[in-house]
C-alpha cells in the first residue's frame, strides 16, 4: 500500500493542503489504488508547501509544492520513476534546508501526527517526564537551571531561576501558565509547535507543575490561532484518558491539569502581566513589577510564566540531560532556537539551529534572499518590536548579547525580510501606529509617545526645510528615548527600536542626508 | 433593544455553566459571541451581577478587546494582515485594492451587510505572506486576483 503523508498545518491547509489531500485519494480510488494518507505536522519548508511524501525503501521522499491539479501526475511517478517528476525533491532529510539544522524541539515536525499518543511516544515522546517523576522536584530545577535554559518569549530570562523562585514561594496553590499569545509578526514557531506536536508543550508544562508543585496550568492562546486551541484541547483529552493530566500524573501521585484560555485580539496580552490580568477576566493592563509574578502572579498566587518554546525545551533537557542541552549555542545563549523566516523571503520556513550561526547565513543561506528577487534592504529580528538590521550588520552572530550590544534584540526568533521597495520612514510610522494602537495605556510614554511619534515622523517626512527636518529628527530620536527608558514594559519600551534603527540606518527614507543624521 | 431579550435564556445557561470558573469573564464574553454572532448590550448587566462586577468593568473588558462586538457582524468576515511580514510581501496594495473594489475604509461594513473589513496582525502566516482570514479560513499566499476572487464569491454565491 502507497504511504503517503501530507501537512494538517494551519498554513500548509491555507495553500491547499486539504486540496491536495481529497484530491489524492479521489484519483486513487478512480484507479482502485489503497493508498494511506497520514496527516501530519509541517516540516516547517514552508515555501515547498503542500509538501507530499511518500514512503519508500530508502525514506521518505518529498514532492512540493503539489496542487490538486499536479495530482494525478504525481501517482503516475509514484508508479513508475518517481524523481523524473518535475516536482521531486528526492529524500525529504537529505534536503540541506532541513539537513544542516539542529532539531531538538522540531525533531517530530513533519514526522509525526500531532494527536497521535503512539507516534509521539515511538519518536522519544514522555522521556523527559518519565526522567523527572523519578526525580525530586529540586533535582528537576537543578537540572533547567543547569541547561543554561533562558525564557524564548524574548526577555531570555534565566528559567531556571524562576522555577527556583516559585518553588521556594512556599505551599498552597500555584499556578503555570504558558504564554501562546504569539502576535509578533513574523513569528510562527509557537503556533507550528501547538498545532503539530502539543504533546511537547503538555509534557513540559506537566514537568514544570510537577517540580515547582503547581496543580494547575492554563495555556493562554491567541484567538488567532483557532486549529492550534482545537488541537491542543483535544490533546488534553487524549492526555487524561492516558493518565498523563488528572489526580495522579503518570504515577507521580501528584494532580496537574491544564486548560486552554482564548485571548481576544490584544497584542498587550502577550505581556506577561497583562495576560495574567486577561486571564483573571480583566482587561490587559500590564502590572508594575515588582511584585515578580513568580511570587504573585496569577490571582497574586505564586505563577510560572513561560513562552510555549521554553516550556517545550524542557522534555529534552529531562530526557537528554542538561549538559546534553548546554553543549549547543554560543556565551550564555544555551541551546537551539527555532529561528523564523518570513517577510519578503524565497525560502521562507523555521531553521531550528543552535545560536551563534550569523544572520546573514540565515537569511542568505537558508532564506535564499529575497521572493522578490530585488535587492535586500533590511531585516527586522524580534518582531514589530525589534530593530531593522541592515546587510551591513548581518554578520552579528545570532546572540543575545551579541544583538543586544548593537541595539537591536533576538526576541521570539523571527525574522522578516524586506527588499528595497519597503520604505523605513514609513515603517517606523508604523510601530509607532500599531503601538497606539495595541498600548494598554497604563503610562505615558507609550500612550502619548506613541501618538506623539507618529506626527512627529509625519513632519519630518513633509518638511523641506533643513533646520525644521533637523529638529524634527532630533525631537524623534529624544522621544524614542524617553520610551525606552520611561515604559513600564517592552510594548513602549521597545517600540523605540524600530524607529530608531530605521532613523539610524535609513535616513534617505526619512528625507535626511547621512550628515543629517549623524547629527 | 427587544429583541436582545431573546437572547437572556442563552445568556443565563452559559452563565450558570461558567460563573464559578476562575476569571470567568473572558470565557463567558467568548461563549456569548460565539452563540449569538456578538455581545448584546442585554448581557451586560446579566454578566455583571452574576460575577458581582460593576456594569463599567464588564463594559471596560468588552471595549478593550478588539475581538469583542457588540452589534451583528456581516455575513461576511475579512480580515487581511497589515504586519510587517505581509507589508513586505504587498499586503499595503491589497487593502488598496478592497478598500477600492468594495468603497470601504479598512474597518468597514457594506450597507448590505454582507461584508465586514477588519485589519489583523499577524496570522502567523508569515512565511508565505500575504495572508487573510475569511470566516474563519485562513489563505496564504494572496495575489490580486485570488483576493478579488474570494470577496466576488462572498458577494455573489453568499457562501465562501
Amino acid at each position: 500500500m502507497l504511504k503517503v503523508y501530507i501537512p494538517c498545518d494551519s498554513v500548509a491547509r491555507a495553500v491547499g493542503a486539504d486540496q491536495v489531500a481529497e484530491a489524492l485519494q479521489r484519483e486513487a480510488e478512480r484507479r482502485q489504488l489503497a493508498v494511506d494518507i497520514q496527516r501530519t505536522s509541517s516540516r516547517g519548508l514552508y515555501w515547498l508547501e503542500p509538501l507530499v511524501e511518500c514512503d519508500s525503501a530508502q525514506g521518505r521522499q518529498g514532492f512540493g509544492p503539489v496542487t490538486a491539479d499536479d495530482v494525478p501526475a504525481l501517482l503516475d511517478a509514484l508508479a513508475g520513476q518517481p524523481q523524473a517528476h518535475g516536482l521531486a525533491l528526492g529524500l525529504v532529510e537529505d534536503i540541506a534546508y532541513l539537513k544542516s539544522q539542529q532539531r531538538l524541539l522540531f525533531a517530530r515536525a513533519g514526522v509525526t501526527r500531532p494527536l497521535s499518543l503512539d507516534d509521539y511516544r515511538a519518536h522519544g515522546g514522555f522521556a523527559g517526564l518519565e526522567r523527572a517523576v523519578a526525580l525530586d522536584g529540586a533535582e528537576v530545577v537543578a537540572a533547567v537551571l543547569d541547561s543554561g535554559l533562558r525564557g524564548r518569549g524574548g526577555a531570555a530570562f534565566p528559567a531556571g531561576i524562576k522555577w527556583r523562585t516559585v518553588r521556594d514561594a512556599g505551599a498552597g496553590q500555584k499556578y503555570v501558565v504558558c504564554n501562546a499569545d504569539e502576535g509578533d509578526s513574523g513569528t510562527f514557531a509557537d503556533r507550528m509547535l501547538m498545532e503539530g506536536d502539543p504533546f511537547l508543550l503538555i509534557e513540559g508544562m506537566i514537568i514544570a507543575g510537577l517540580a515547582v508543585g503547581a496543580d494547575k496550568g492554563y495555556i493562554y492562546v491567541r484567538s488567532e490561532y483557532p486549529d492550534a486551541i482545537r488541537v491542543l484541547d483535544q490533546a488534553f483529552a487524549i492526555a487524561r484518558d492516558a493518565g498523563y493530566l488528572g489526580d495522579d500524573v503518570a504515577g507521580s501521585g501528584q494532580a496537574f491539569d491544564l486548560e486552554v484560555r482564548v485571548g481576544a485580539g490584544a497584542y498587550i496580552c502577550g505581556e506577561e502581566t497583562a495576560l495574567l490580568e486577561s486571564l483573571e477576566g480583566k482587561r490587559g493592563i500590564v502590572r508594575a513589577k515588582p511584585p515578580l509574578p513568580a511570587l504573585q502572579g496569577l490571582f497574586g498566587l505564586p505563577t510560572l510564566v513561560h513562552n510555549v518554546l521554553t516550556l517545550a525545551s524542557v522534555p529534552i533537557i529531562l530526557a537528554k540531560g542538561a549538559a546534553f542541552y548546554r553543549d549547543f549555542g554560543m556565551g550564555r545563549s544555551l541551546g537551539t532556537m527555532p529561528f523564523q523566516l518570513a517577510g519578503n523571503i524565497r525560502h521562507g520556513g523555521l531553521v531550528e539551529r543552535a545560536f551563534g550561526l550569523t544572520l546573514r547565513e540565515l537569511v542568505e543561506g537558508y532564506g535564499g534572499g529575497t521572493a522578490s528577487g530585488r535587492p535586500l534592504k533590511a531585516a527586522q529580528v524580534g518582531g514589530p518590536l525589534g530593530a531593522w538590521v541592515p546587510p551591513s550588520h548581518f554578520d552579528t552572530p545570532l546572540d543575545y548579547e551579541a544583538f543586544a550590544a548593537m541595539g537591536a534584540m533576538l526576541g521570539h526568533g523571527g525574522v522578516v525580510v524586506a527588499d528595497d521597495t519597503l520604505n523605513m520612514a514609513s515603517m517606523a510610522r508604523f510601530a509607532l501606529q500599531f503601538c497606539a494602537e495595541e498600548s494598554c495605556g497604563k503610562c505615558t510614554p507609550c500612550r502619548i509617545g506613541s501618538t506623539r511619534g507618529m506626527e512627529v515622523v509625519d513632519r519630518l517626512i513633509a518638511t523641506t526645510d533643513f533646520t525644521e527636518r533637523h529638529d524634527q529628527a532630533l525631537l524623534l530620536r529624544d522621544l524614542c528615548d524617553t520610551m525606552q527608558y520611561g515604559s513600564l514594559c517592552a510594548m513602549g519600551g521597545m517600540t523605540a527600536y524600530p524607529v530608531a534603527s530605521a532613523l539610524k540606518y535609513f535616513p534617505a527614507d526619512f528625507g535626511l542626508t547621512h550628515t543629517e543624521a549623524a547629527q | 433593544m427587544p429583541d436582545e431579550l431573546l437572547h437572556l435564556p442563552l445568556i443565563h445557561s452559559i452563565l450558570a455553566r461558567e460563573k464559578d470558573t476562575p476569571g470567568a469573564l473572558l470565557p463567558i464574553l467568548h461563549a456569548i459571541q460565539q452563540d449569538i454572532g456578538f455581545v448584546p448590550d442585554a448581557a451586560v448587566p446579566e454578566i455583571a451581577h452574576a460575577l458581582n462586577l460593576s456594569l463599567a468593568e464588564v463594559r471596560g473588558v468588552i471595549s478593550f478587546y478588539h475581538d469583542f462586538r457588540t452589534t451583528a457582524p456581516a455575513r461576511h468576515t475579512l480580515r487581511l494582515c497589515r504586519a510587517e511580514s505581509c507589508q513586505s510581501r504587498g499586503a499595503e496594495a491589497l487593502a488598496a485594492q478592497l478598500r477600492d473594489q468594495l468603497a470601504l475604509d479598512d474597518h468597514g461594513t457594506s450597507a448590505d451587510g454582507a461584508i465586514s473589513l477588519r485589519p489583523v496582525y499577524c496570522l502567523g502566516a508569515c512565511a508565505c505572506s500575504p495572508a487573510l482570514e475569511l470566516d474563519g479560513q485562513l489563505h496564504a499566499r494572496l495575489t490580486p486576483e485570488r483576493l478579488r476572487a474570494l470577496v466576488n464569491g462572498c458577494l455573489e454565491g453568499e457562501t465562501c
